[in-house]
């Protein structure tokens, strides 16, 4: 019932919420809300809420980037989030939510990883961005990539004493220069609508996910969803992503 | 982003090609015999094979579906495909790429036809040399064909991207790794219709716009020889 309303009321252009196709609902961010972590943020998109911590630790280099720090995403959607999260090893879902908000933060290059070298071919930093699902009332991914770039933001490289690293106490901030933000797009009908709700995302079949960079140069693409789309569909939706990611941008400090 | 190498010289690929050009493409069904459907299909050498069992009874029952079939795929690489051994077994990265194959062959077909049932399809990467899951696509798709099963139309796939500067398609491992960007593209080549869409790197949307027209015209190339293979296949029926 709750499904053909959603999709009744899309059909006439309006929304559940009653907002406008375009509009995000309410974003509220936290920064360092966990002082265990390097870096933490929470994220609050309308009802859906989620938690980004980042640890930082020793890792060794790949052989081809001897001198690169490592960035490592990994996504829990915990049992508690929702009724249809199971506990157990990360599902299909989770797996290709933190490669795609992975995707985001590498492919942006928006952390410099060559100054994350402690000793060349030896000892790097790795990055860990580990995202915690709270609630799940829809647009996981943007809120996630949002959480976790937030997180970055306010990360803190800790010092080291004899090769031992001194948790609490910090040298400076994780090297990040750019901004990549998520914007996953649906297509409704003959229209666009962004930040889908829960209900929405279960009845609209073809999304975009796109990841904007400062610059406006898009640095990754997702298609998903069960429905197919055309190229014009696809040209509009980057339009649409390019636009909405300055907004979202703005609302970082 | 990692540019070491030139990757083109004299308008030209390291191995020979031009920029828009598709490497050596080769199909054929019926590989598997004791499958319901099979299809062999290579991008030089890249090297795919698929199979699909099915529509057949899922068990165990509760994962049935009342009204509509349920479509699995699974993505697998062989240890032995790529330079360093692969270990056997999923990793994350073919979660995702087995997720997003099943998401690209969907809209191709009529799973509602066949309540309570199931269609597996089965991709092997016997050979990994750039755009494993695009040739695994069109492997796939053909399989699904020769298993007879209705399909709206076939799924075609290619990669393109972004490599010193210039773009280009089907991009070889090599190229892959060291691309300014690169994009996985599937669609259903009569409909027009994109089913597939991936790609990372950093592109104006200018060259987004041009790369996606490049992937659709090399596509409807791949159409061409898949729909080459198939009616190859009923030949000796005449």
């Amino acid at each position: 019932m709750e499904e053909l309303y959603t999709l009744e009321l899309i059909e006439k252009g309006k929304r559940v919420d009653k907002r406008r196709f375009d509009e995000f609902r309410k974003v509220e961010i936290k920064e360092g809300i966990i002082k265990k972590a390097e870096g933490s943020a929470s994220v609050r998109i309308g009802e859906t809420e989620v938690t980004a911590g980042v640890k930082l630790d020793f890792g060794k280099p790949f052989p081809d980037s001897p001198e690169e720090g490592m960035l490592i995403v990994n996504a829990e959607f915990t049992p508690l989030a929702s009724p249809d999260f199971e506990s157990g090893p990360p599902g299909e879902d989770a797996v290709e939510l933190a490669r795609i908000v992975d995707r985001g933060i590498r492919e942006s290059n928006c952390i410099e990883l060559e100054k994350l070298c402690i000793a060349p071919a030896e000892k790097v930093w790795s990055v860990f961005v580990d995202i915690h699902i709270i609630n799940h009332q829809g647009n996981l991914l943007d809120a996630s990539a949002l959480a976790s770039l937030v997180a970055l933001l306010n990360t803190k490289i800790p010092k080291l004493e004899d090769d031992k690293i001194l948790r609490g106490e910090f040298e400076r901030n994780l090297p990040v220069v750019f901004k990549p933000i998520n914007i996953t797009v649906c297509k409704a009908g003959n229209s666009l609508l962004v930040d889908p709700s829960f209900e929405e995302e279960k009845i609209l079949g073809a999304k975009l996910s796109v990841c904007v960079r400062d610059d406006d140069r898009v640095c990754a693409l997702q298609k998903q969803g069960n429905k197919e789309l055309s190229l014009e569909d696809i040209e509009k939706m980057i339009d649409v992503a390019i636009e909405k990611s300055k907004e979202i941008r703005s609302l970082i400090r | 982003m990692k540019t070491r190498e030139k990757l083109i010289v004299d308008g030209k690929r390291l191995d020979g090609r031009l920029p828009e050009q598709l490497r050596t493409i080769e199909m054929k069904t019926g590989v598997v015999t004791r499958a319901n459907g099979s299809a062999l299909m290579k991008f030089g050498n890249t090297i795919a094979i698929a199979s699909v069992h099915g529509p057949r009874a899922l068990f165990p029952r509760h994962l049935q579906e009342s009204e509509t079939c349920l479509l699995r795929c699974r993505y697998n690489m062989a240890p032995f495909s790529v330079d360093e051994r692969k270990s056997p077994g999923p990793d994350r990265r073919s979660v995702e790429l087995s997720k997003v194959i099943r998401l690209a062959l969907e809209p191709t077909l009529f799973l509602e036809d066949f309540p309570r049932a199931t269609i597996d399809v089965y991709v092997e990467i016997l050979q990994a040399d750039g755009s494993t899951r695009v040739a695994g696509i069109n492997a796939a798709s053909l399989a699904l064909a020769d298993a007879g099963i209705p399909m709206r139309d076939l799924v075609a796939a290619c990669s393109v991207g972004k490599i010193s500067g210039t773009l280009v398609v089907d991009l070889t491992a090599d190229e892959d790794n060291n691309s300014e960007a690169d994009l996985a593209f599937a669609m259903l080549p009569s409909k027009k219709k994109i089913t597939l869409l991936q790609m990372d790197g950093i592109l104006t949307k200018e060259e987004l716009n041009k790369l996606l027209k490049l992937a659709k015209d090399s596509c409807e190339k791949v159409y061409e020889t898949q729909k080459k293979v198939l009616k190859e296949k009923y030949k000796r029926v005449e």
